[in-house]
């Protein structure tokens, strides 16, 4: 193997701080290894990207790496790893003793993971936890340990820094937590950092923000960064070498400039035209109006969530997650529902499906306002609006076949017979591309995208003129992505059903939408038809949000200027209102609502 | 287009932890019960209530008509034992059954509805908590009187708690799920969420419940009718043989010996399969 040999003959080469060669871990159980001949190399300073969709094994080699993979029931069962120790000798990883580990650890290698809530100790401080990381492996007084934390605090750009030290994790925002997990790995001042998708979990704007911070702390401190990752997007921002591995191996190894511009196995070929991309798609062909009623018209919904406290339990505050929001959507159309998270977006859509009983407003399903149904006639309405839920492992009973899956909408509204009812949902399983053999499996037996098939069939089954979609794809792989998206657009066509697609993700909205809303804390700042939104932004947040999408090439690189931003909080006292901002019309269908912001 | 291949389980390796070691010997306590139970009077080779004072405090024989020996008055042990395997497997499984409805039902209740359905039930249940378990059954057949149905209430009064309390939590954490709020956005009703999405996801963790449950129940059947508060004294039970044999202890060691090895068998096999069917469900363990 071409890669395998370059990479050993790199080994001795000067500035190599990790290498690995020939690596295999393998699960008992199981016949193949999960991870096969892998080799990599990390050198002083450089930032290698380690990308493959989940189940490629990418997790499993760093975790062999930091010798984590025997908690997990893994073994090594072949390769060596060679971390140099600065001196111009080097030691085996795979040789050394759990006591030898637990210094390497942290002081030469450090970890971030995907989700820093869980990485967290939700009853401790953030400045104990971040003391204990420091005297773990630094033999300092407690004055001396609080200086360096203060230090490592300022060094990621955290507001406030002495103020953070004696907040808890729940405090804090998820960026804000992912940059508490970096002073926390900076601490002790690593050789390597190995960050395990450490975005991913996180908004666009923050992720923009979190991998300019990483930049500029490797600049700095000439740290070495593992980064792992799916997204070709955020390798093009970050990386300087790329390896791409599938089901366990590595099938491509070089510089990102190299690989981004000629990819020499097809898989990464495939990951690269998957990547998300702005403004590739073509101009958007303006759907004729058909009939004038939209089948969903949101008019001034305010929702807000009652905080109780004290001895009585009475309302002390409300939390203001949907502020005055009005919005169409006409048969056969997609409108974009484009928001951070916590902007209120799922709180909107359980609002309209009447999950939760919204404060004020309306909304007409058909020209009807549903939400002055009395039970009987809500049951008829909920036939029209259906939902697909964002987590396709989560949003079906595990315990339900397929066929009983898709069967129970028509079941819960009684649409017919038994054999009709059987009928329809073979109808349903084979129009969104599963084999007939699916009726009987279970969930567990399906990928995720199968499964969310699964859920687009169950929403369909009852011919709704309005599906509300929850970020439908973004648990997804990106090959996987592009299927299900194709898929709701020709379900779309087929149905002529309206589809609210609330998403994150930029480029998944280029590519579905036809009109575009942005939420931000709670109100709808701007909507218009997409292409006027993506190219003529008026908000300043809709721009800031267009900006922080990563650029799927590495010679597209932006400076991006970290800002350590305030976000106001959504409690407000009781009988609080919002300020009323009127939304203003700066182009054929295109509205800004001007507020303090601005 | 999807048209991958699925990965079917094979029906073989869903039940193959059955065949576990612990499970199997658990497998067998209860099969034997069974068996023992259903066909005792074609099994038992003597009437159990036969008295037979010349043969009185035989000693186990392995050639002569008495294998297990004899009692105080010369009632065929291995018979007993036989006879008493039927009121020790109809109590603890019909204790099994009611508590189990009982809990299962409150605590889902309990844990879907929340707020006042749940403090109003959480709080019936801690009364019941509060006494110790074989005090509160002394005292609901001293109250109520001897007899097989009061026996079996007096042990299911408290057996029900465990059940409640898992089946509570469960249900508080199945509520908010995706799919029991996908079947909400659809229109199911309260009846139908609990019978279809949240009755079928707590099933596994009853079962390993009900295991404990089933040992415990004879366990405390046992120490009723040792403390003569069981089923009525002419017949047979496991409990009852020992209490009947304390005062021959030291010179009739069998009649004490052979009921407490039934009793100690049974439980053990019983919790064994507890063990192995908690390992295969708790989601906590996820070697499986």
């Amino acid at each position: 193997m071409t890669v395998c040999d370059r990479n050993i003959a790199n080994v001795a080469a000067t500035g190599t701080l990790l290498s690995v060669s020939g690596l295999r871990v393998s699960f008992p159980g199981t016949d193949t290894p999960a991870v096969r001949d892998v080799s990599l190399r990390v050198g002083r300073g450089e930032v290698v990207a380690l990308v493959g969709e989940s189940g490629s094994g990418k997790s499993v080699t760093v975790k062999a790496l930091m010798r984590l993979i025997e908690f997990g029931g893994g073994r090594v069962t072949a390769g060596r790893a060679w971390l140099s120790d600065g001196q111009g000798g080097r030691i085996d990883l795979f040789a050394q003793s759990e006591a030898a580990m637990q210094q390497i650890r942290g002081n030469r290698i450090a970890m971030i993971f995907q989700e820093p809530m869980t990485s967290l100790n939700p009853v401790l401080t953030v400045g104990f936890q971040l003391r204990e990381a420091v005297q773990r492996h630094q033999n300092v007084a407690r004055s001396e340990a609080d200086r360096i934390c203060l230090e490592a605090l300022k060094q990621v750009r955290l507001s406030e820094p002495e103020r953070r030290l004696r907040q808890y994790p729940h405090e804090l925002s998820g960026g804000m937590r992912q940059r508490l997990m970096i002073a926390m790995a900076l601490a002790c001042k690593p050789d390597l950092l190995i960050a395990d998708e450490p975005t991913t979990a996180l908004d666009v704007t923050v992720q923009a923000e979190i991998l300019a911070l990483l930049k500029m702390i490797q600049r700095e401190t000439g740290m070495a960064i593992l980064f792992i990752t799916h997204d070709m997007g955020v390798v093009a921002e970050i990386a300087d070498r790329v390896q791409v591995m599938l089901r366990g191996e590595v099938i491509e190894d070089g510089l990102v400039h190299a690989v981004f511009a000629a990819p020499r196995h097809a898989y990464t070929r495939a990951l690269l035209d998957a990547a998300p991309k702005l403004g590739n798609a073509p101009p958007a062909t303006p759907r004729p109006v058909t009939d004038a009623t939209p089948a969903l018209s949101v008019q001034n919904l305010i929702v807000r969530y009652p905080l109780s406290g004290g001895v009585f339990g009475r309302v002390r505050a409300n939390v203001h997650a949907v502020e005055d929001v009005s919005f169409d959507v006409a048969h056969g159309e997609t409108l974009a529902l484009v928001g951070e998270s916590g902007c209120g977006k799922s709180s909107l859509a359980k609002a309209i499906l009447r999950l939760y009983e919204p404060a004020e407003g309306r909304i007409l399903l058909n020209g009807e306002d549903i939400l002055g149904f009395d039970h009987a006639r809500m049951m008829l309405a909920r036939r029209g609006i259906q939902m697909i839920f964002q987590d396709p492992y989560a949003s079906l009973n595990p315990r339900k076949c397929v066929a009983d899956i898709i069967a129970e909408p028509l079941e819960i509204h009684r649409t017919g017979g038994r054999t009709e009812i059987a009928a329809r949902v073979a109808t349903l399983i084979e129009r969104v591309g599963l084999p007939a053999s699916a009726a009987h499996c279970f969930p567990h037996e399906f990928s995720g995208g199968q499964r969310q098939r699964v859920c687009i069939a169950r929403a369909l089954a009852l011919n709704p003129s309005v599906i509300i979609a929850d970020e439908p794809v973004s648990a997804l792989d990106v090959s996987i992505q592009a299927q299900i998206l194709d898929l709701i657009e020709e379900v779309q066509e087929e149905f002529n059903v309206a589809i609210l697609f609330i998403s994150h993700d930029m480029a998944v909205v280029e590519k579905v939408a036809d009109r575009i809303a942005v939420m931000y804390q709670g109100e709808l700042i701007e909507i218009g038809p997409r292409d006027a939104m993506l190219r003529m932004p008026a908000h300043p947040y809709t721009k800031r949000l267009l900006d922080a999408v990563p650029i799927a090439h590495p010679d597209q690189r932006r400076d991006r200027q970290l800002t350590a931003r305030e976000i106001s909080s959504p409690i407000r006292a009781v009988g609080a209102e919002s300020a009323a901002f009127t939304m203003t019309e700066i182009a054929p269908g295109h509205f800004l609502r001007c507020s303090r912001d601005m | 287009m999807a048209t991958a291949t699925l990965a079917r389980g094979s029906g073989r390796s869903r039940y193959a932890f059955l065949l576990a070691p612990k499970a199997l010997f658990g497998l067998l306590m209860i099969g034997a019960l069974i068996v023992a139970g259903a066909f005792a009077p074609l099994i038992a080779p003597f009437d159990p209530a036969r008295q037979d004072l010349m043969a009185a405090m035989t000693p186990p024989q392995l050639t002569g008509p008495h294998f297990l020996g004899t009692d105080h008055v010369g009632r065929d042990l291995l018979s007993r034992i036989i006879f008493g395997a039927r009121v020790s497997l109809l109590i603890a499984i019909a204790v099994v059954v009611f508590s189990g409805i009982a809990g299962i039902v409150l605590g889902i209740v309990s844990g879907y509805f929340g707020s006042r359905i749940d403090s109003l039930i959480q709080k019936f249940l801690e009364v019941f908590w509060a006494f110790p378990p074989l005090l509160l059954a002394i005292a609901i057949v001293a109250f109520l009187g001897q007899g097989l149905a009061i026996v079996i209430i007096a042990l299911a009064s408290q057996r029900w708690i465990p059940y409640c309390r898992l089946a509570r939590a469960e249900a508080m954490s199945l509520r908010d799920r995706e799919f029991v709020v996908a079947a909400r956005s659809l229109g199911a009703g309260h009846t139908r969420i609990l019978r279809e999405h949240i009755l079928p996801n707590i099933l596994p963790s009853m079962l390993v419940v009900g295991t404990f449950a089933m040992a415990t129940a004879i366990i405390s059947e046992a120490a009723l009718s040792f403390l003569g508060l069981g089923v009525p004294p002419t017949i047979p039970t496991w409990g009852g043989m020992l209490a009947d044999a304390r005062a021959y202890i030291s010179t009739s060691w069998w009649m004490a010996l052979f009921p407490g090895l039934c009793i100690f068998l049974t439980v053990l096999g019983i919790n064994l399969l507890g063990d192995v069917l908690r390992t295969r469900f708790d989601p906590k363990i996820k070697n499986f």
